[in-house]
């Protein structure tokens, strides 16, 4: 599939997990795999880094 | 055969490998995106897959305080449990705990304003190290060296929206070899450790690009490890100490949801499958 921000091609492992981080290689825009049924994979904007994330 | 429910807002490998582990264990395991999971007062714990014993393993940390603080309101038992992470998100809570349980930790001084502050520490000296009292990966952690940089820090946090920004926690310098050592325990018990060599700055943290390296645990850390995490209620815990040249080891923080992606590399242990054989048997008891 394509990356939604700037169209270059994403991997996406087949063993990817709902919740897994995709980042683009081109844009370097992460994506959150919100939903995955076998091939269909559906992506959402991930969360950018909070101020409390972290141990 | 029990059923471990994670408890996760970003799948990251440490995630993936305790799944990975209750499963070569025999047990189910369930991944529960927080993000996406609404509770309310009339919520019951069958609502939701909660599994047998929860594993709480947000990256926000406030996020996962108040999860954790709506799981054991259901009656889930939850690693770490609500208490044990609220007291060790903040580093001043855990500093006052480990000096109160006379363990060796560096000279840290509270102040409640910038004046405070700025009087605390043109009476200490410099330089000290200024830190949040939440927050990690050594963000905002800033080595005070003169004036002129305690008044710009002092400006800054005095501006920033967060309100633990106007609690000022100044630590002394630990004069160490450039590393810490970190530090996991599982119920108590040390079962690895690692130096975390700093890669040129002051700071030593992982996600500041340190070098992990295995640590022997000795007796000594074995009993800091073990007293520290008595200290703050147990439970799956990252212990951090300085080898201070003159005291010898102190322990600096103590971490909540602690990240093991490093230390499994080079650990002899598994950590992951402990974390999972642990978070059972806490249940059985």
């Amino acid at each position: 599939m394509n990356c939604p921000e700037c169209d270059a091609t994403l991997n996406i492992p087949d063993d990817a997990s709902v919740g897994e981080i995709i980042s683009c290689p081109d844009c370097g825009t992460d994506f959150e795999i919100a939903k995955k049924d076998g091939s269909n994979v559906e992506l959402k904007q991930a969360e950018s880094v909070g101020e409390d994330w972290g141990e | 055969m029990s059923r471990v429910c994670i408890v996760f807002d970003r799948l990251r490998s440490e995630e993936k490998m305790l799944q990975k582990e209750a499963s070569a264990l025999g047990h189910d395991a369930i991944l529960l995106d927080a993000k996406i999971t609404n509770i309310s007062t009339d919520s019951k714990r069958d609502d939701l897959d909660l599994g047998d014993v929860v594993l709480e393993r947000c990256v926000s940390y406030f996020r996962g305080l108040h999860f954790t603080s709506c799981l054991e309101f259901l009656g889930a038992p939850v690693l770490n449990r609500f208490d044990v992470a609220s007291l060790c998100g903040n580093k001043m809570f855990v500093t006052l705990l480990l000096k109160k349980n006379n363990i060796p930790t560096p000279k840290t001084r509270f102040s409640f304003s910038s004046e405070a502050a700025l009087k605390s520490i043109e009476e200490a000296g410099y330089p000290l190290v200024i830190k949040p009292v939440i927050g990690s990966w050594g963000r905002g952690v800033v080595q005070l060296k003169d004036r002129d940089t305690a008044d710009a820090i002092l400006e800054i946090r005095g501006i920033t929206d967060s309100p633990h920004d106007r609690i000022y926690y100044l630590q002394d310098v630990v004069n160490r070899p450039p590393r810490d050592i970190r530090v996991i325990t599982i119920g108590d018990e040390p079962v690895s450790a690692m130096y975390r060599k700093s890669s040129g700055g002051f700071k030593t943290n992982i996600a500041t690009g340190a070098d992990p390296e295995l640590c022997e645990i000795t007796k000594e850390i074995e009993d800091l490890a073990s007293r520290a995490s008595r200290a703050v209620g147990g439970g799956i815990l990252g212990i951090d100490m300085m080898e201070d040249n003159s005291r010898g080891l102190v322990v600096h923080e103590v971490n909540n949801t602690v990240e093991f992606k490093g230390l499994s590399r080079v650990s002899q242990r598994n950590i992951p499958r402990e974390m999972v054989e642990f978070a059972v048997n806490h249940v059985r008891k």
